[in-house]
């Protein structure tokens, strides 16, 4: 039996997403008092195409170049003991030094809060940031560890068994976020 | 997409899937070398044992540090300090070792075939460091990731491997995996280190090495092993490097962008000269750090999937 995913509802649309990523580009450049010593780093995979969107936006404000790094944190999961197989490892790039830099983690959904606890134990390995900020598109609720989120896109209460699927151009053809459920077949 | 066994005893048995599986695998490890703190937590927790029935110093450091960079806890235990030199068997080894609770073997030994023995008799997953004349399967799994990198595909690379192919693991396992994922290969060397029949392995035959090395992309230099001449399998060193060491005077006659690789140690002076270990058509050194990323991507694959005991398809080498 395989578990599928029907979608139930759109819950942001195109426009949607662009308004939201440029207000939390606002927020951001806001909080840490313009773009200096800002760093942004977004997490596989969907983390990585809003991070660079983020980017852009700040671009738009900011004259000063954002440097982008991506982070992959397979290794640093805590879950490998219950895995039937070992999921597939890609590149960490992070081509700066993160020491006293303000660095802006970004992720699409927060959910259990293991990935962010996953990124921030890698990204430590790298050096002593300033500080790390969370910035995230959805918050659907359900943490399972003591972690939230510095900006927030849409906060969207969900049931555990649901999913929320962000889908950007990039890869997925379309921007939009999606509240799906599950049907057993 | 996994790799089948719990074990990599071998490349013969691996499918082109599964070598490209961990070739691509290696990547994101080679990056961790880059970093502040060169170690990630993937293997907290996980024991293995390098049980070395040979003098190895490189491929033994590297397993070490590849265990290490992965945080599994790591034990060495080699011949000549420990109770083997007392007669034991290595079957009763094993189950010591078993007993403590290890997850990984990784064996060298000087029979063929040990690692398969071990992998029938315990649990643990089994890694093939070198046994005997069989294979050395990490060996040619870093070397196909170094011309990978090096040159941007494995696929038709004229690859010569030169030396004595007869007695070599190194050149048995990387025959496997050239032709696995599509180079082509001639094994060049005097007829005596040549095995009979090694046509059926799709490679093709060559005594000389002058005549293969215009057209080729890698030259691969064997070891020559010194022993061997005292069981006169070619006259002297001096004919053999002479007729089969790649110094300036023949890379002069290659391609532009070849590279010349040895799994090492070498012998500067008979296989190779040092100018051309040194020169700039050398990965020697890049063989080496790429071996590390290599192994532990070999590592956290066979770590996947631990739960499932009994499938554990285990064919001795003929």
């Amino acid at each position: 039996m395989t578990n599928l995913y029907k979608t139930k509802k759109v819950i942001m649309n195109k426009n949607e997403i662009a308004i939201t990523v440029k207000r939390l580009a606002g927020e951001i450049i806001e909080r840490n008092h313009g773009a200096k010593d800002l760093v942004i780093i977004g997490i596989r995979t969907r983390g990585v195409f809003l991070a660079e969107r983020l980017a852009a936006e700040i671009k738009k404000v900011s004259p000063k170049v954002i440097p982008l790094g991506i982070l992959d944190i397979t290794l640093y999961r805590d879950d490998f003991t219950s895995l039937s197989e070992m999921p597939l490892v890609k590149e960490t790039r992070i081509p700066f030094h993160i020491e006293d830099k303000n660095i802006i983690l970004v992720d699409d959904v927060l959910f259990t809060g293991r990935t962010i606890r996953a990124a921030l134990d890698e990204i430590i390995d790298f050096g002593r940031p300033k500080s790390i900020q969370l910035a995230i598109l959805v918050d659907r609720g359900h943490r399972e560890l003591p972690i939230q989120a510095d900006f927030v896109g849409k906060i969207f209460k969900t049931a555990k068994a649901e999913m929320i699927s962000v889908n950007f151009k990039e890869i997925d053809q379309q921007d939009q976020v999606t509240l799906n459920e599950q049907v057993s077949v | 997409m996994k790799l089948r066994a719990r074990n990599l005893l071998g490349i013969e048995s691996l499918t082109p899937e599964e070598i490209k599986l961990i070739l691509d695998t290696a990547v994101p490890f080679k990056e961790i070398f880059t970093r502040s703190v060169k170690k990630v937590p993937t293997l907290r927790g996980k024991t293995v044992v390098n049980l070395f029935y040979e003098p190895s110093t490189r491929t033994r450091t590297s397993f070490e540090l590849a265990e290490k960079r992965l945080s599994a806890d790591v034990l060495n235990i080699s011949v000549n300090t420990s109770s083997i030199v007392k007669g034991e068997s290595l079957i009763d080894t094993a189950k010591t070792i078993e007993a403590m609770k290890a997850d990984f073997v990784v064996i060298r030994h000087s029979m063929a075939g040990a690692p398969h023995l071990l992998a029938q008799t315990i649990k643990a997953s089994i890694i093939n460091a070198g046994d005997g004349m069989h294979e050395h399967p990490t060996q040619a799994l870093l070397d196909l990731f170094t011309i990978q990198d090096k040159k941007g595909k494995i696929e038709n690379q004229n690859v010569v491997i030169v030396g004595d192919i007869l007695h070599s693991r190194v050149a048995r396992s990387n025959i496997w995996a050239l032709t696995k994922m599509g180079a082509k290969v001639t094994v060049v060397g005097p007829v005596t280190l040549i095995p009979p029949h090694i046509e059926n392995l799709k490679v093709k035959v060559s005594y000389k090495l002058d005549d293969v090395l215009p057209n080729a992309d890698v030259i691969y230099v064997l070891r020559v092993q010194r022993e061997r001449q005292k069981q006169h399998l070619f006259p002297s060193l001096r004919e053999y490097s002479e007729l089969y060491g790649v110094d300036m005077d023949r890379l002069k006659k290659c391609k532009k962008d070849v590279i010349v690789m040895h799994p090492g140690p070498m012998n500067r002076g008979i296989e190779i000269s040092s100018e051309v270990a040194d020169s700039s058509f050398s990965v020697i050194t890049a063989q080496v750090t790429n071996g590390i990323a290599v192994r532990m991507a070999v590592l956290y694959l066979l770590a996947g999937g631990a739960e499932n005991v009994g499938v554990n398809p285990v064919k001795p080498p003929i």
